[in-house]
């Protein structure tokens, strides 16, 4: 059947298969719209975690960044996993054990402030509007990719979708839709390596592929050391970058992780504290299924790839070649006019510039998989980019109507009233996504890996301290996150947008990078808040014994 | 519940904490990456170790750290709550 027809199927079917849940899991109520009732079993809340925490960027890029950085693209997939860890270990129960709606509306209460309470919306909103814009983007790149429709109407069709859903159902809609999604977007992802694995190992787990010997009794990795030094380029299996900036962008990550509201809130959803810390379990296995077999894939496709076009005449190219080649994803340029092509680390020579993100998005194709499965991956993308857009969503919104309007502007509000405000605020939001979807500015693609950092900057220490330090007060926190987030975004403005007189990586203080310069923010959030609270009254009474309480079993 | 009992299950959950947060940062930060070069001199099929644990063992071990974590905590309510 024709490729374009099983793509506009497998989204159809999808598409018809989230409006049907949001229909069936409409919220009635402020707490079934904020925290689905908190009714939500483990391993649901798992996968829907998983498909909240792996975006479009997941899905698409990651692989492909892995497979052109090599040892560097460890810290995504160490970062973006450890940060689980930290989850479960140290905020996740005592957040469920709080028991509230949101994370200001813990910072509020543990540091009894409106003005803690005020700066953690901010906060999270800077947080959520710096990744959902990159979401919304995702799917319109998907759209136009696949199915040849222009990116703006793509981004109209993924607001469409999430609009419906998330105003319907609320938290109830999202966390149903995302446990489908999970499912869409893991199936996507897997079925391609599995058989790539198959093509070049023989092997049909690709984790254990990656590991083992190609046709000629080779071992992959050690081929592809091979062939990165006889073009030039760094060893795959050693890095590139710094030992200390690895270090810290890794820290950067795993702490973001651990302090990003749309991951934290989702802990509020389920029934007990035994399940938030099982939940969180199984959310990393789900995330891990996918993250163990990127770097697969990213060995895979190099592989095949430099063995596929490097010092080949163009004419005799596969198919699939000039098919990426009309999309502007691969450009060959044949500079010595001898008709080969040649794919070397050195620019002046080098012929062919590839695109990370084809390293997913032409594996079918590459694989000689059948057309279903491009229509399947196409859905996959896609399900990773709205379930992760939906979130971000239900942050935003609940921000608006419980943290400033209910706790802050006007408590008088009914439950009906509060919930017509969360409904209104996630209409606005979208649209306010979707336009930055059409309109990108140039600092999205810039700041949406730097989200992490500046949750990793504010959130993260100031819910720890809550929990693990009865003596920190409201003048620590506030100072701490109010420092860590300032320097982080003077840091991120400086370096990545140009302000503040701008400069390369040659000024980076200590010679770190802006994504890892969140570990140091964090840590100048922790002294400043340490300092501070030492030189300031206790807090009162009945908000150490709040904290005694949620340290109880 | 009494004062002492609580305390106990505190320091108990701090005990664990420490423990299963040392091996996650042993695995990702020192095989992963401090130690990466010592690792990548032994080798387990086609994978130098130091390597394979930053792309994938490290990520295996935070899957069982969590469910050890649960594991423990699970026992440790049941105990203090009887």
């Amino acid at each position: 059947m024709e490729q374009q027809l099983w793509i506009w199927i497998m989204v159809g079917v999808t598409f018809t298969l989230y409006i049907g849940i949001a229909i069936w899991s409409r919220a009635s109520s402020t707490k079934e719209f904020y925290v689905a009732g908190e009714g939500v079993s483990p391993i649901a809340n798992g996968m829907a975690t998983a498909a909240d925490w792996m975006s479009a960027a997941s899905f698409i890029s990651m692989a492909g960044i892995i497979s052109f950085t090599g040892y560097d693209g460890s810290v995504y997939l160490m970062g973006w996993t450890g940060g689980y860890v930290l989850l479960a270990l140290l905020l996740a129960p005592y957040l469920r054990k709080f028991g509230q709606f949101t994370v200001p509306d813990f910072i509020g209460d543990r540091y009894y402030s409106n003005t803690a309470r005020a700066v953690a919306v901010f906060c999270a909103l800077i947080v959520s509007f710096t990744y959902i814009a990159g979401q919304m983007r995702g799917v319109g790149l998907v759209f136009s990719r696949y199915l040849s429709v222009d990116i703006n109407t793509g981004v109209f069709i993924g607001m469409g979708i999430v609009l419906f859903y998330a105003v319907l159902g609320g938290m109830k809609g999202i966390t149903y839709t995302q446990v489908a999604q999970y499912c869409v977007l893991i199936f996507a992802f897997l079925v391609p390596a599995i058989f790539i694995s198959i093509i070049m190992t023989g092997i049909a787990i690709p984790q254990i592929g990656m590991g083992s010997e190609g046709a000629d009794g080779m071992y992959l990795l050690e081929k592809l050391d091979g062939l990165h030094r006889e073009l030039g380029f760094h060893q795959y299996t050693s890095g590139s970058k710094s030992t200390l900036d690895v270090f810290l962008i890794t820290a950067a990550l795993m702490m973001g992780t651990a302090g990003l509201p749309h991951v934290i809130v989702r802990f509020f959803t389920v029934k007990k504290v035994r399940d938030a810390r099982k939940s969180a379990g199984w959310a990393l296995l789900f995330i891990a299924i996918l993250y163990t077999t990127a770097p697969a894939i990213a060995v895979f496709a190099r592989t095949n790839l430099i063995q596929t076009v490097s010092n080949k005449p163009y004419e005799t190219l596969p198919d699939w070649f000039s098919n990426w080649e009309t999309t502007g994803l691969l450009t060959y340029t044949d500079k010595n006019q001898d008709g080969i092509v040649q794919y070397v680390a050195d620019p002046e020579i080098n012929e062919l510039v590839i695109d990370k993100d084809i390293i997913v998005m032409a594996n079918p194709e590459i694989a000689n998989l059948p057309n279903w499965v491009i229509g399947l991956m196409a859905a996959g993308a896609l399900a990773a980019a709205l379930s992760t857009a939906a979130g971000l969503l239900l942050v935003i919104s609940s921000s608006v109507s419980h943290d400033l309007l209910k706790k802050i502007i006007y408590p008088e509000i009914t439950e009906k009233g509060e919930l017509i405000a969360a409904r209104v605020a996630a209409v606005f939001a979208v649209i306010l996504a979707g336009y930055f979807g059409i309109n990108p500015p140039d600092f999205v693609a810039a700041t949406v890996a730097l989200a992490f950092g500046l949750a990793a900057a504010s959130f993260f220490p100031a819910i720890v301290m809550g929990i693990f330090s009865k003596r920190m007060n409201k003048e620590g926190v506030i100072s701490g996150m109010v420092v860590g987030i300032s320097l982080m975004l003077f840091y991120m403005m400086k370096f990545k947008l140009g302000f503040f007189g701008g400069g390369t990586s040659e000024d980076w203080w200590f010679g770190v990078s802006p994504e890892g310069f969140g570990t140091l923010a964090m840590f100048a959030n922790i002294l400043v808040a340490l300092i501070i609270s030492s030189q300031t009254a206790a807090p009162p009474k009945e908000v150490q014994l709040m904290v005694d309480e949620i340290r109880k079993p | 519940m009494q004062n002492t009992t609580v305390n106990n299950y505190w320091k108990t959950n701090l005990k664990y904490l420490g423990i299963l947060l040392s091996i996650w940062f042993l695995v990702s930060f020192g095989f992963g990456i401090l130690f990466v070069d010592f690792m990548n001199q032994f080798q387990i099929g086609g994978f130098k170790l130091g390597f394979w644990f930053a792309q994938q063992g490290s990520i295996y071990v935070f899957v069982l750290l969590i469910f050890i974590y649960v594991f423990l905590m699970n026992r440790l309510d049941d105990k203090t709550l009887e």
